[in-house]
């Protein structure tokens, strides 16, 4: 009997072969096999008879939603800059999306990087990804050369061991405490829906961290983010990193020193971690593509977690929901608003 | 040369010894500050007894970081106010003594000899090539991700390395590759390696040189804009992220950029790690990019290495340790790579 | 070995060349007389001007080296340390790290040619440098065609000295302006149009073309229809540089360092080259 991710892949291949073929899109944005275990690659098909290379396994941990605005903008007529806007609608693209990617998606048609009618979300419930770091970790430095995936257990193949183990175990931290798993935005179903997660309290890991005393949090941060190499995959991995200058980058002027200085490291990190407030569904894609294992994840989270309880979001639930941080009601407690000229007048 | 025969146990004790004279690091087995005092980002200090632990194939960390600190000093100055010297550059005064980096695979060994090609002439990285000795442990067994036979390594191999230690069977032979490794056992009082294990080495060397492809030696004759135009790079540059994690693992990546950081009134211009995939690499003041698209930045690192390098230098500019292999969040494979590029008509 | 630190140099003066302001050249004096002797150049080459706290700006050497004693830099304020500079006073102390780079050919294939030099806005620095070398030794030389373009008679670097060669018989000067403009009595219209007019026969012949990469292209067509071939055409390539000494690859255009092994080479040369520049 196929495995529920065989199935899932099945229906992946052949739901973008006729989307292809029916010219409903121009590309399809997922996965294709990787070179080594536990490894996929992000693939972008633009033709039916690359449908086959598709895939779907527990390790599609990048947020594919990262790729969707150029891959807009490459199926688009090629125009120059100040050319106008070709007419009739543009080319649509359909993309794989699990429950935080598709998330993403809805944040990207809230800041208008995205147009909702050109987007054919395949929507995949997901069952959690797994962390190839988690897995390297119970062999100790024994090279993994295989992994079989079952859908609850992974048998780990060396060459000279094989061993099964259970598959939650070793999903992803932001998965195991994920409590929307099942895509918000869906065209074409792919699978099964996934129910939503009961999760008795999805923020655990933070809650742990704000326990500690202010100089305990203060040695997690320095000690967590010391092996920092500023490659910015975390940055550029991210569906929200979508500035055009980072601010890290910007010269004019330098807002962050360039060399390996604490001080700077940790500017970026909590300065990126603030650019994403009330916008990151926590896909964990930062913290998966560390070369070094930082968990950047928590200050993220944390700031999830305010989002929640000040304004009662969670990013990227509905497409027409106003984004917490750039809206502003004429109730809201701050000083500077006004409520109509005339008042302003009478003021003086 | 002088080959010598040593028991585990004599090795932790010449290690130690060593550290006693000088500072002596080792490839890290806990996580390691990216910039500390000692610069040595994945390689800690060696001071206790705790015998070497080698992991098999590369460590994480390449030995790069010895020779090309992230950052180096270049120059110092003060800018404040009234003095007489403000703004005048002062060379900063360079580390002195030998350092000993112990457990260097020869995959690394071989980055020193390639990047020292363009750094031929650089006054920074050959004062530190000149303090740093390399005490080099050839692979007994590899990673899956190694590939340096392809690129004109061997996992046996000696260049670039100080000392050369090799298993046997019940400890190892020291091969002395240099005047720097020399001075480093001239105190002590080795036995000479049995005829025996000299030769059974030299024989396994050979089996080594027999396996070894030269295959993707014809890409060097191979004319640049047709690999330039192959139309590989589209879909490698549409999955790529535009990190610099291969750039700055890469133990053959060695471009950079300078920066002045001026902290109350005392000035310093600095050199540190810089990656061709960041858009601001090439991007001129007029707001042009030469760069400017993802799939140019991509194609340059990967041509670089395969093409520009060995056209200025001969050799390839990398070893084949694996580590972007192993580490690039979206699998760009440098191996795959090569195929697609010796099968462009 | 090859050094990063500058040569400590003060402001000796600094004169608005343009209407804008956006054009100044800063005449720069060596504070060390070792220093002072040590420096050659050739006309062509750039060099590193360093300020400190702010860093380095590759810029072409405005000077000749018949100009001895002082180096001067047409510099145009646009981004960080530039904007810098322009800030800075008569008297000022900044640094200098070069000569860099290979120059034009004035000693080697330029020798008994006649020479075309067709510059566009500010790009005309080195060969003000260059033209001043030529002169220099008048008799090594043929024929000099100066052909220089701006969008504006105010935009004209080195007025006073376009009025000085303007007045020589052994230089075929020409200026241009984009557009009329009120007391201007001179020539207009873009540069292109009048390389075809008045550039010579290719015989004997090279041209140096420095201006933006526009005028670049337009350029070259007129040439050609008479004869020209891309051997005998040198350009001078800009790239982001950080050493200037070939080590960084920053200014890489596939194999080809712009800093070291340029920045000036054949129109043949750079056609061999991907388009990264």
């Amino acid at each position: 009997m196929p495995t529920i991710n065989e199935t899932v892949s099945e229906e992946i291949r052949a739901q973008a072969r006729k989307l292809l073929e029916e010219g409903t899109v121009a590309a399809v944005i997922g996965y294709a096999a990787g070179s080594l275990p536990m490894t996929v690659k992000p693939l972008v098909v633009r033709s039916p008879e690359d449908c086959r290379k598709l895939i779907w396994n527990t390790f599609c941990v990048l947020n594919l939603a990262n790729y969707l605005p150029a891959t807009l903008k490459s199926v688009e007529p090629p125009r120059g800059p100040r050319d106008p806007k070709p007419e009739g609608p543009l080319p649509k693209v359909a993309i794989c999306a699990t429950g935080c990617w598709s998330r993403n998606i809805v944040v990207q048609i809230q800041e208008h990087q995205v147009a909702r009618d050109r987007v054919v979300v395949m929507g995949v419930g997901s069952r959690g990804m797994v962390s190839k770091r988690k897995v390297q970790a119970l062999f100790d430095g024994r090279e993994i050369l295989a992994v079989e995936e079952g859908d609850h257990e992974l048998v780990i193949q060396g060459a000279d061991f094989s061993e099964t183990i259970n598959r939650w175990s070793v999903v992803r931290d932001n998965c195991q405490t994920c409590t929307h798993p099942d895509p918000v935005l869906v065209d074409v179903r792919i699978g099964e829906p996934v129910s939503e997660r009961k999760n008795p309290n999805p923020f655990m890991q933070v809650d742990a961290l704000e326990q500690k005393s202010g100089d305990e949090r203060w040695a997690w941060f320095t000690e967590e983010f010391s092996t920092c190499i500023r490659c910015y995959a975390c940055r550029n991995a991210c569906p929200l990193c979508y500035c055009p200058t980072c601010f890290v980058d910007d010269a004019k002027p330098q807002w962050v020193g360039k060399s390996l200085d604490a001080v700077d490291t940790g500017l970026f990190h909590i300065l990126r971690a603030y650019h994403c407030a009330g916008r990151c569904t926590d896909c964990g894609t930062c913290e998966t593509v560390c070369p070094k294992g930082i968990n950047m994840r928590m200050l993220t989270k944390k700031l999830n977690k305010d989002v929640l309880d000040l304004y009662g979001i969670e990013a990227g639930m509905q497409p027409d929901a106003p984004l917490p941080l750039t809206t502003y009601t004429m109730d809201d407690p701050q000083k500077f608003m006004v409520a109509e000229p005339s008042a302003v007048k009478e003021g003086k | 040369m002088k080959v010598f025969k040593i028991t585990p146990a004599e090795l932790d004790a010449m290690i130690q010894e060593w550290s006693k004279a000088h500072p002596v690091y080792a490839p890290a087995l806990a996580k390691q500050p990216a910039a500390s005092p000692d610069c040595a980002p994945g390689w800690s200090r060696v001071d206790g007894n705790a015998p070497l632990t080698l992991p098999v194939g590369p460590p994480p960390a390449s030995v790069k970081t010895f020779f090309f600190p992230q950052p180096e000093t270049l120059l110092t100055y003060t800018l404040e106010n009234n003095h007489p010297d403000k703004g005048l550059m002062r060379e900063p005064a360079k580390s002195q003594g030998i350092q000993v980096v112990v457990g260097v695979r020869p995959c690394d060994a071989r980055s020193v000899l390639l990047n020292n090609l363009p750094y031929q002439e650089d006054p920074f990285f050959q004062a530190n090539r000149q303090r740093t000795a390399l005490i080099g442990f050839t692979c007994e067994q590899t990673r899956s991700t190694c590939f340096c036979t392809q690129m004109g390594g061997s996992p046996l191999g000696s260049e670039g390395l100080d000392l050369v230690f090799s298993r046997t069977r019940d400890g190892f032979i020291v091969e002395v590759g240099s005047a720097k490794g020399e001075a480093l056992v001239a105190d002590l009082d080795l036995a000479p390696a049995d005829e025996s294990e000299i030769s059974a080495l030299a024989a396994r060397r050979q089996e080594e040189v027999k396996a070894s492809s030269t295959e993707l030696d014809t890409l060097k004759g191979r004319e640049l804009g047709k690999l330039y135009d192959a139309p590989l790079w589209q879909p490698l540059g549409e999955s790529c992220i535009n990190c610099g994690a291969c750039t700055f693992i890469c133990p053959t990546c060695y471009c950079f950029d300078i920066q002045d950081e001026v902290v109350r009134g005392q000035g310093r211009r600095i050199r540190y790690w810089d990656s061709c995939m960041f858009p601001l690499y090439s991007l001129h003041t007029s707001g042009h990019n030469p760069r400017g698209q993802k799939v140019q930045r991509t194609r340059n690192r990967f041509l670089h290495k395969l093409k520009y390098f060995p056209d200025r230098f001969g050799p390839f500019s990398c070893v084949g340790c694996g580590r972007c292999v192993q580490d690039c969040p979206v699998n760009i494979d440098i191996r795959e790579v090569m195929t697609d590029l010796l099968a462009v008509e | 070995m090859i050094s990063y630190m500058p040569y400590p140099v003060r402001i000796d003066d600094i004169v608005v060349e343009t209407e804008d302001g956006n054009q100044k050249t800063f005449k720069l004096v060596f504070e060390n007389e070792a220093h002072r002797k040590a420096w050659r150049h050739v006309p062509g080459q750039f060099a590193m001007l360093s300020l400190a706290g702010q860093g380095e700006i590759p810029i072409g050497i405005a000077s000749s080296p018949t100009e001895e004693g002082h180096l001067l830099f047409t510099v145009n304020r646009a981004g960080k340390v530039t904007t810098a500079l322009h800030q800075m006073n008569i008297g000022d102390r900044m640094g200098v790290r070069g000569p860099l780079g290979n120059g034009f050919p004035i000693n080697t294939d330029m020798l008994g040619k006649n020479i075309v030099i067709i510059a566009g806005g500010f790009a005309v620095t080195t060969l003000r440098a260059t033209l001043l070398s030529l002169l220099a030794r008048r008799p090594d030389y043929g024929k000099i065609t100066f052909i220089y373009g701006a969008r504006t008679p105010g935009m004209l670097l080195y007025r006073d000295e376009l009025k000085q060669w303007a007045q020589r018989e052994d230089i075929d000067l020409h200026v241009t302006i984009d557009r009329e403009a009120p007391g201007w009595d001179g020539l207009v219209g873009f540069v292109p149009t009048i390389a075809g007019d008045v550039a010579p026969s290719p015989e004997n012949s090279v041209a140096l073309i420095c201006g933006p990469p526009i005028m670049i292209k337009f350029t070259m067509p007129p040439l050609e229809k008479i004869g020209w071939t891309d051997d005998q055409v040198y350009l001078s390539l800009e790239n982001r540089m950080k050493c200037g000494e070939g080590v960084c690859c920053h200014c890489n255009v596939g194999p080809t360092l712009v800093c070291k092994d340029g920045p000036v080479f054949t129109r043949s040369q750079v056609k061999q080259l991907p388009i990264e520049y």
